[in-house]
């Protein structure tokens, strides 16, 4: 009972992006991974990326209104790691055999399709935001990604007030509007 | 500026920081004018876009933070240091299973190798070559067939003691200094028989085991010294097919053996020993092979037991030189002088077997029991 309330605690943390939350998470599992990687033909970076994609994955199911985890974080993160490295390795041209302890996973396919498809959406707004350029790249990001104020932003980047940067910002959003809805709308 | 504007209100409508009247007044203008209403559906879903992208970036940078974190605290472990070290283990995980492979063939190859090379080598004691010395079984049965000489050798052998092997042994000098193969000498010291059954009391002075020669001495009251030998110890070399003979104990009594010369060199190219083709016997060891001169030219040491008929025999030049390195240090052989010529010369088998039969002599070697 104890263990399964620390857990809820965790999880919380993780979604408020808590770093102490999200380090327990993190050495408590993922060494585990880390060796299932190893073993199965991959390297240290592969188990970062494999992990990472994980807690990710963790995360935007934690952050859910209808979450419900009905295993255990180790379980999930296992299955979850599982999955993705044995989907590389098949797109790497590579198989190998799913046999092994199979009875400990849980299904994650659903999450995993959620999740590919926010990753897509991260990638479409990453490329958009990549060629918007300076300084309408700083700006957007000090306001929607730190979420500074605008006064501050104002004199960070040197505006005269904060309702000159506040029209600077709208321009530049409406630029990386159109260059996201560009690809958006070709891959939805 | 006006879509600037727009978008300012959008904005703020969205986040909910609109006064009731101006909302209620945005509201119905959503209602009367679709573009608008489009553009306020198109920005919440760009803006909830935004907000994924903000959070999994954020998300992402406190991954990448933990992650370092807990290698520098060494909870997570990288193999050390990421590039060098990391790298050696990935690749050891990637070929291990060709690196065994690769290491399994490398040992069989090895094991081959040596195999080959431990057949193809020159060794006395090789399963292929058998010592053609007697085993104690053999004399012991042999000694109570002559029944009749076995109250003799009880008086000359010292008591307490357990024959190991017997073999043949001839003089190379008359005043007792006999020759014969070091394999012979399994104990630690031994009596020597001559043609006539007649037992005497010897001496090992020296056991060569690398030449496989050994030098004996007759110490016995009984033992009258001969003057000189009949025969004479070749020390230049002899010719293929050249007829030779050899005499013996593979039994108690002495055996005459012919044969010829079929190669220089000995088991496997050894040029200090050379090949005979005759029949010999184990008890043959350390008998002398002569030529039809009555010059010893060798002493019988081996046989092949993959070929009948193929013995080897220590070339005589082994003596010479084994006895040349003994006098620099042993004073008891600087006494010896060996015969350098053959008064059998021009003699028949027969008379020349006769005279050399006394100096040939069946060597028991013992041990303390």
């Amino acid at each position: 009972m104890k263990a399964e309330i620390n857990e809820q605690i965790l999880l919380r943390g993780l979604v408020n992006n808590d770093s102490k939350a999200i380090e327990t998470i993190y050495k408590e599992n993922y060494n585990m991974v880390q060796a299932f990687i190893l073993n199965n033909s991959g390297t240290y970076d592969d188990a970062r990326d494999i992990f990472q994609e994980a807690m990710i994955t963790l995360y935007e199911k934690a952050k859910s209104e209808s979450f419900v985890l009905t295993c255990q974080i180790k379980t999930y993160i296992y299955s979850v790691c599982r999955r993705l490295w044995l989907k590389r390795l098949q797109q790497l041209g590579r198989y190998v055999s799913a046999g092994e302890n199979l009875e400990e996973t849980v299904s994650v396919e659903e999450d995993l399709e959620i999740h590919e498809k926010r990753n897509a959406e991260f990638a479409i707004m990453e490329r958009a935001m990549g060629s918007l350029g300076e300084p309408c790249k700083s700006l957007l990001d000090a306001y929607y990604i730190q979420k500074k104020g605008m006064t501050e932003i104002a004199t960070e980047f040197g505006y005269t007030n904060a309702d000159n940067a506040k029209n600077q910002k709208y321009k530049c959003l409406m630029r990386l509007k159109k260059l996201f809805f560009a690809q958006y709308n070709i891959g939805e | 500026m006006e879509d600037i504007l727009l978008l300012e209100t959008i904005e703020r409508y969205l986040s909910g920081n609109m006064l009731p009247e101006e909302k209620a007044y945005f509201e119905q203008l959503r209602k009367n004018t679709p573009e608008i209403d489009q553009m306020v559906v198109e920005h919440k879903l760009f803006l909830q876009q935004m907000e994924h992208f903000s959070e999994h970036k954020n998300l992402k940078e406190s991954l990448h933070a933990a992650h370092n974190n807990l290698v520098d605290k060494g909870v997570v472990y990288e193999g050390g240091e990421i590039s060098t070290k990391g790298l050696v283990i990935q690749i050891w995980d990637r070929y291990k299973r060709v690196t065994a492979i690769a290491a399994s063939i490398a040992g069989i190859t090895a094991l081959v190798i040596s195999g080959l090379v431990s057949y193809f080598t020159p060794a006395a004691n090789s399963t292929q070559l058998q010592q053609l010395n007697r085993t104690i079984s053999q004399v012991v049965k042999n000694q109570q067939d002559i029944g009749a000489k076995l109250e003799e050798v009880k008086s000359n052998i010292p008591k307490d003691v357990e024959f190991t092997t017997s073999g043949s042994a001839f003089l190379i000098d008359g005043k007792g200094y006999l020759v014969t193969n070091a394999h012979v000498l399994k104990g630690s010291g031994a009596v020597v028989v001559n043609s006539k059954g007649k037992e005497f009391n010897a001496r090992i002075i020296n056991v060569d085991n690398e030449s496989d020669i050994a030098i004996l001495k007759i110490q016995d009251d009984e033992y009258k010294p001969v003057s000189s030998l009949p025969y004479s110890i070749k020390q230049s070399n002899i010719d293929l097919g050249e007829e030779l003979f050899t005499l013996g104990y593979p039994r108690e009594q002495i055996v005459y053996n012919m044969g010829y010369l079929s190669s220089e060199t000995g088991y496997n190219g050894d040029t200090a020993s050379c090949q005979i083709s005759l029949s010999a016997n184990p008890g043959n060891s350390g008998g002398p092979v002569f030529n039809k001169n009555g010059e010893i030219i060798g002493i019988l040491s081996t046989r092949q037991t993959s070929a009948e008929g193929v013995v080897f025999a220590i070339k005589s030049k082994g003596i010479y030189k084994l006895v040349d390195e003994l006098k620099e240090s042993d004073t008891a052989v600087q006494k010896i002088k060996m015969p350098a010529t053959s008064a059998i010369r021009k003699k028949t088998r027969v008379e020349q077997i006769k005279e050399v039969a006394d100096c040939v002599f069946l060597v028991k070697a013992y041990a303390q029991k």
